[in-house]
């Protein structure tokens, strides 16, 4: 991907991997509990209109050191304000995706007034009033990746064979998804109540055929954020990887009108 | 010589084929196929059978438990051994071992086994294990604070029974404002720990350096070995040199009256292997965290199919001729034991006898002979062997409460 680099910055005891490209409004992106690729056409699309920033969840690889400190997604939230600090960005514009989509959330509450734009995809965090958050401690790891697309043609085109060191790196991501979100899993009790004062317009995004968050969780999203809820059709929870260029106009409409 | 009788408890009476057709037999194995009314038939039976044990000369009774799996009825060890310590007079009560990282309150765990020390008028041994990753799946545990909980845990239990209270215990994953039960135990400064196990390094090593007897689970003589070789450097590292009284050993032995009923009773040992070591996740036995980083590779392609169990599945045959599995008469079972005694060298021995759906006069026959005549001849082989116990050798019960390490060099503070 032109003009993408990989920056390693120390905080909070532990060194963070970020991938950064592109120019314009920045924008933060959080990865799913699986980690990400290095490169995703995504990212690529974005990185075309603005300072694309994504951090490889400490932890959640070979990549990024874990710290034995953090025990919550809102610790992560916590480190990531640091982190824009550090990069001397302002009015940050988020995008979470499914369990980034929590991290996101958490930053926005815990800092209400300094975010562009909220966006959150297939997003973690809540606790679905329908329905219940996937659990990927019961299933192998290339199932639940796999459950994240409507088509397994989708996850194909993503991981192709899938290599020992991504089953290692889906492992490392496993066991810190448990380290930082074991019980609730995979959601905060306190979060939907903090909501209400994030000032940054929000936009909910889900796929239609989402296995691993229900929808239910979105519209209670949308609600509490009074943000616009969309749909994107044939995708499951990782519309990033399924619907890269449907998601990447979603996005980029929303963050760039007025 | 200690040496204790065990059986997994079995729930025997569930429909195993419908196992088969399922596909697993473990955690999301659904509970309807559980029968309550064989389950209480069962349960009795198995509670006779440890009375009648001791009748028949059996010294110890060596107790587990797991959770949501036919091939282990126990969902608490200490309930059985409370039952224990008020109908049996003399066997030791040795639980290897309560799950302390599955203890959300340890507290009470150290309360629990208070009393059944007490009880039991100080015949309790209180090992501990991490448990299995099903079990911490099954009891909403997280496994990636396996290790540490079951650390932490050890720790506090310990306090509690040693510690005059109150005290406060303010650690990472227990936080007790107010510590002071009153139930401590019998047995100074605290009951016995022994530890069981069979695959991490880790905890051999941890128990080494608590100088609490390693119990090593049905492994072959050459894994014990290696076991021994681990425990043995830990052990020098922290200034004491172990012996017999810091091995032990489970060994899956059926005795009977004749060979070809001992055998057609000991390939029921494959019923248990099949159920817990074959029909289950991968990613259900070790959950993410709960194992090794070190392992963390070759445990990725054996969870996804490319990769061979690393444990194996052996055959009833090979696992015969490997010496994991005896057989026989007490006449042929003896010689076969002698050669375990001599090559490992453990003064603590566990005789897994009954599983399966060994039939009740079985069962009571292979603990009538183990009593009668297995367990004496061992415990002369022991005295014969220098084989001596840590109860005969009054061993330190930790390793804080030594008289005899060399002094070590200190570290720097």
């Amino acid at each position: 991907m032109a003009g993408w680099s990989e920056q390693h910055i120390d905080l909070g005891g532990l060194t963070l991997t970020i991938g950064r490209g592109g120019s314009g409004r920045p924008l933060l992106i959080l990865h799913h509990d699986t980690g990400t690729l290095d490169k995703l056409p995504f990212y690529e699309a974005l990185s075309a209109h603005f300072d694309v920033i994504v951090p490889v969840h400490p932890g959640f690889s070979e990549k990024s050191e874990r710290a034995s400190w953090l025990r919550h997604p809102r610790d992560i939230a916590a480190l990531y304000q640091w982190l824009l600090a550090e990069l001397g960005v302002e009015r940050v514009s988020l995008v979470g995706l499914g369990f980034g989509g929590w991290i996101a959330a958490e930053m926005a509450a815990l800092a209400p007034r300094d975010f562009h734009r909220l966006v959150l995809v297939g997003a973690m965090g809540v606790k679905p009033p329908e329905g219940e958050i996937k659990d990927q401690a019961i299933v192998s790891y290339i199932d639940y990746a796999k459950a994240g697309f409507h088509d397994p043609a989708a996850f194909e085109r993503n991981y192709g064979d899938v290599s020992t060191d991504q089953l290692v790196e889906w492992d490392l991501c496993r066991e810190m998804s448990f380290r930082v979100a074991w019980k609730p899993y995979m959601y905060s009790p306190t979060l939907p109540h903090l909501l209400g004062g994030v000032k940054a317009p929000a936009l909910v995004v889900w796929g239609d055929d989402d296995q691993i968050v229900p929808k239910s969780a979105g519209e209670l999203y949308a609600k509490a954020l009074k943000a616009r809820f969309e749909t994107v059709a044939a995708s499951g929870h990782c519309v990033d990887m399924e619907q890269p260029d449907t998601l990447a106009r979603l996005v980029t409409s929303f963050i760039e009108e007025n | 010589m200690h040496v204790m009788y065990f059986t997994e408890q079995p729930m025997s009476a569930y429909p195993a084929d419908i196992g088969l057709e399922t596909g697993h037999t473990a955690l999301l194995f659904s509970n309807k196929h559980f029968d309550p009314v064989a389950g209480s038939e069962l349960y009795n039976r198995y509670l006779e059978h440890y009375i009648y044990a001791e009748e028949q000369g059996v010294e110890g009774f060596m107790l587990n438990e797991h959770h949501n799996a036919p091939f282990c009825m126990q969902a608490k060890c200490n309930v059985f051994a409370s039952i224990l310590a008020a109908v049996t007079k003399k066997a030791k009560i040795v639980l290897l071992g309560n799950p302390l990282p599955l203890a959300e309150n340890p507290v009470r765990l150290a309360e629990e086994l208070a009393m059944i020390d007490m009880i039991s008028k100080g015949r309790l041994v209180s090992g501990f294990v991490r448990g299995g990753g099903q079990e911490q799946l099954a009891t909403g545990v997280n496994p990636a604070f396996n290790r540490e909980r079951f650390e932490e845990a050890h720790d506090l239990v310990t306090a509690a029974w040693s510690r005059q209270g109150p005290f406060r215990w303010e650690g990472t994953h227990y936080q007790h404002r107010v510590v002071n039960p009153w139930a401590v135990p019998l047995q100074k400064p605290y009951p016995r720990v022994w530890i069981p196990g069979v695959l991490s390094r880790e905890t051999i090593i941890w128990a080494a350096k608590q100088r609490y007897p390693y119990i090593a689970l049905n492994t072959s003589i050459e894994a014990t070995k290696n076991i021994w070789k681990i425990y043995d450097e830990a052990a020098a590292e922290v200034g004491y040199e172990s012996g017999p009284e810091n091995r032990g050993y489970l060994q899956q032995i059926h005795v009977s009256d004749s060979e070809e009923k001992a055998e057609k009773n000991a390939r029921q040992f494959l019923w248990m292997q099949g159920e817990f070591t074959g029909l289950a996740h991968p990613v259900w036995a070790n959950p993410s965290g709960y194992f090794s980083p070190s392992l963390r590779r070759n445990f990725v392609e054996f969870a996804v199919g490319r990769a061979e169990n690393p444990r194996g599945r052996p055959t009833f045959e090979q696992q015969v001729a490997d010496g994991r599995v005896f057989f026989g008469t007490p006449k042929t079972v003896i010689p076969k034991i002698r050669r375990v005694l001599e090559e490992t060298r453990p003064s603590i021995y566990g005789i897994w006898g009954n599983d399966g759906t060994v039939s009740d006069a079985d069962a009571r026959t292979c603990i009538r002979l183990l009593g009668q005549e297995v367990m004496p001849a061992m415990r002369e082989i022991g005295k014969e062997l220098g084989l001596k116990d840590p109860f005969e050798l009054n061993a330190p019960v930790h390793l804080k409460y030594s008289t005899d390490l060399k002094s070590m060099p200190q570290a720097a503070e």
